[in-house]
């Protein structure tokens, strides 16, 4: 497996510089090599992910190790799904430092195997894991996306073109993106949410408000946000700049609710 | 050498003004003729004559470069009755590797006068056409041109040098395509009649635009307008109530005073739910206040403002510029290696027969002196000869097909042929 992880860390370090160097020196031959070491970094995350299912003996979200590791796969799953569906090659600028980071910051995480919690709603347990981890790869790739939004408008903004304009695709494509993006995350995110809460109220036989708030707090935050970016955009019309700076401040609501719940 | 010695000689707009241009250019029928001119010639073997507003070049195979050069130069000024002394310095004269870059540069117009434009490749590959089926190209010429024209594509798709425009109204379309990308479901409200206001408008329809409201303060040249763009008129009275169903707004009316106020673009805006609306000025003075664009979701380019995009578009092209630069050196370097290996066969077998030519007139002045060998022992002896002249040419051949793949394959070549003295 450590192999494998390996090839998968620096296959997403490459990538990401690589996809970076794309960005300033557009080169086919550096967007087919950024494409190709994404790729062998996909196909080893997802060995990494088989091969410790098999160790462990059930699904790669039990220990933060394994969380890590499931959400770069499944943000870069995600990335290359989007990628070959609307050709936004650049994006790749964006999403493969995000991934990076993370499957970096597993590094030092322990890989110590931890068994499964033998609870009474095993079920429901990994239901809730599986919805979290995939709304927030989700989430994540929003972000990105929020993030060339916000570039390419502050350029058409204040008329000073620069080299990203040309590189990057118009306001419209980016905004359809994000708009889509949520439109799938934010339901895992409150589904995830809702699994969450039962398994949690089960486990405690406790009312539905009795959560740790310190804990919890970022999380309705981040659920708010992302709730009014997306009944804002059918409601009211948000979109556009707003709907990017929501997405941005939901992810790190996102993030911080990973550190203090995982 | 049999292959290589490309020579070229022409005048461009970089080096020449337009007054010696125009008498050194050919028309189409003169081009033929000038082709069977210069095919006569025995130094020639083969030529492609291009001739456009901004260059005339005469590409040629020739014997001897020095010779050849001189004699293009000769003949351009004898045909058109010039006199070569006066015309020598705006003379360029290239030979092999120079005079292939230099094509693959013009052919992806960055020789021209606006990088990246188009229309040269068409004006090549015309020329190419005519003196092939005048005959007037061969096996050189032929790949040299036909590599040229993908080199073209090449940098057309990996580059950039094509793509940002450099016109006010196609930087207008531009701007409108980042903003909105498809503007096939987007609407065109002209506000004013102006030339530019319409040759805008017909880039925008180009690109897809298919609604277009036009207004004007004559309602007649609004309607006329709206007949040839196949749009619809508005009352100019009217026109800003039916502001927010527009996606790009372009104006240009003579009006002394903003006729469109931020607070009418918040009303719109407000009305299209937050939907984007461009709004483009070319009017002087102008009619959009300029606070407009303060509004979220609102972008407003003024005359000036799109100046300053063509001037950064031009600085854009320049840059891709060096990317296609590397492109068409890496091409000419595998265009030399092919040149090169055409020569590389014949130079071996021509070692080769040497090699044989020598070793079998040793072989029978030696076996006349020893008759009392029987037939076996003298087919032993030629058969070890040929081993000798295998074992010894070996190594060489290999090497010297290797070496004409790479970069100094042709020096390699011409001192081979010198060491072997191939060439008297």
């Amino acid at each position: 497996m450590i192999v494998f992880y390996n090839i998968s860390l620096v296959g997403y370090l490459l990538g990401s510089l690589l996809y970076f160097v794309q960005l300033v020196y557009r080169r086919p031959l550096i967007a087919n090599l950024a494409m190709g070491t994404v790729i062998g970094g996909f196909i080893a995350n997802t060995l990494v992910i088989l091969l410790r299912s098999q160790e462990t003996g059930h699904g790669p979200y039990t220990t933060s190790f394994e969380v890590a590791v499931f959400f770069s796969w499944v943000f870069m799953g995600i990335f290359l799904f989007a990628n070959w569906k609307y050709h936004i090659r650049d994006l790749g600028a964006f999403v493969l430092p995000v991934v990076f980071l993370v499957f970096l910051y597993s590094a030092f995480l322990s890989r110590e195997v931890v068994p499964f919690p033998d609870t009474e709603f095993q079920a429901l347990l990994t239901l809730h894991r599986t919805l979290s981890i995939m709304g927030y790869a989700a989430l994540a790739l929003a972000f990105a996306v929020g993030c060339m939004y916000l570039i390419q408008e502050q350029q058409v903004k204040s008329k000073k073109l620069g080299m990203m304009f040309f590189r990057m695709p118009s306001l419209e494509t980016l905004d359809t993106l994000n708009n889509r993006i949520i439109a799938i995350g934010f339901p895992l995110f409150t589904l995830g949410f809702i699994t969450g809460t039962i398994w949690n109220m089960e486990m405690t036989r406790h009312s539905f408000f009795s959560w740790d708030m310190i804990k919890t707090w970022p999380l309705i935050l981040g659920w708010l946000i992302y709730g009014l970016v997306f009944f804002g955009r059918l409601l009211v019309g948000l979109r556009g700049k707003r709907a990017a700076q929501f997405s941005m401040a939901g992810f790190a609501t996102v993030m911080l609710t990973y550190f203090l719940h995982v | 050498m049999a292959a290589s010695n490309l020579i070229l000689v022409g005048v461009n707009h970089k080096t020449t003004p337009v007054e010696i241009r125009e008498r050194l250019a050919f028309t189409q029928g003169k081009i033929e003729e000038s082709t069977e001119i210069l095919l006569q010639y025995p130094e020639i073997q083969e030529n492609i004559i291009i001739s456009t507003c901004n260059r005339v070049e005469l590409y040629a195979r020739v014997d001897d470069v020095e010779q050849g050069i001189r004699r293009l130069k000769d003949f351009l000024c004898q045909y058109h009755h010039l006199e070569t002394d006066e015309l020598e310095p705006y003379f360029y004269s290239y030979q092999d590797n120079e005079t292939v870059e230099h094509l693959f540069k013009v052919s992806s117009s960055l020789d021209s006068m606006v990088l990246g434009e188009a229309q040269i490749l068409g004006q090549v590959k015309d020329a190419y056409t005519l003196a092939r089926s005048l005959r007037a190209t061969g096996q050189i010429l032929n790949q040299l041109f036909e590599k040229a024209f993908n080199v073209a594509k090449r940098v057309r798709e990996e580059t950039g040098i094509a793509e940002s425009a450099v016109s006010i109204s196609s930087a207008a379309v531009e701007l409108a395509r980042k903003i909105f990308d498809d503007l096939e479901h987007h609407t065109v409200m002209l506000v004013g009649t102006g030339e530019m206001a319409e040759l805008a408008a017909k880039h925008l329809i180009s690109y897809g635009a298919k609604t277009v409201y036009i207004t004007s303060r004559t309602y007649e040249r609004a309607a006329n307008l709206a007949k040839t763009l196949n749009g619809c008129a508005l009352d100019f009275q009217n026109f800003r109530e039916e502001l927010h169903k527009a996606d790009i707004i372009i104006s240009s009316t003579a009006a002394p005073k903003f006729i469109i106020e931020k607070a009418m673009v918040e009303e719109a805006i407000h009305q299209r739910r937050n939907k984007p609306m461009f709004f483009i000025d070319i009017a002087v003075p102008r009619d959009i206040e300029p606070e407009v664009n303060d509004l979220e979701n609102v972008y407003l380019y003024d005359i000036d403002d799109l100046q300053g995009v063509v001037n950064a578009n031009i600085k854009e092209r320049e840059r891709e510029a060096e990317v296609a630069v590397e492109i068409i050196q890496a091409e000419v370097e595998k265009f030399n290696s092919w040149v090169v290996s055409l020569d590389a066969v014949p130079t071996i077998v021509e070692i080769r027969k040497r090699a044989e030519a020598a070793a079998m007139e040793e072989a029978e002045k030696t076996l006349k002196r020893l008759p009392h060998l029987t037939q076996e022992d003298h087919d032993a002896i030629q058969t070890m000869i040929q081993s000798i002249i295998n074992k010894i040419l070996h190594k060489p051949t290999v090497n010297l097909k290797k070496k004409t793949q790479s970069n100094e394959g042709h020096t390699y070549l011409k001192a081979i042929r010198e060491l072997f003295h191939l060439d008297d």
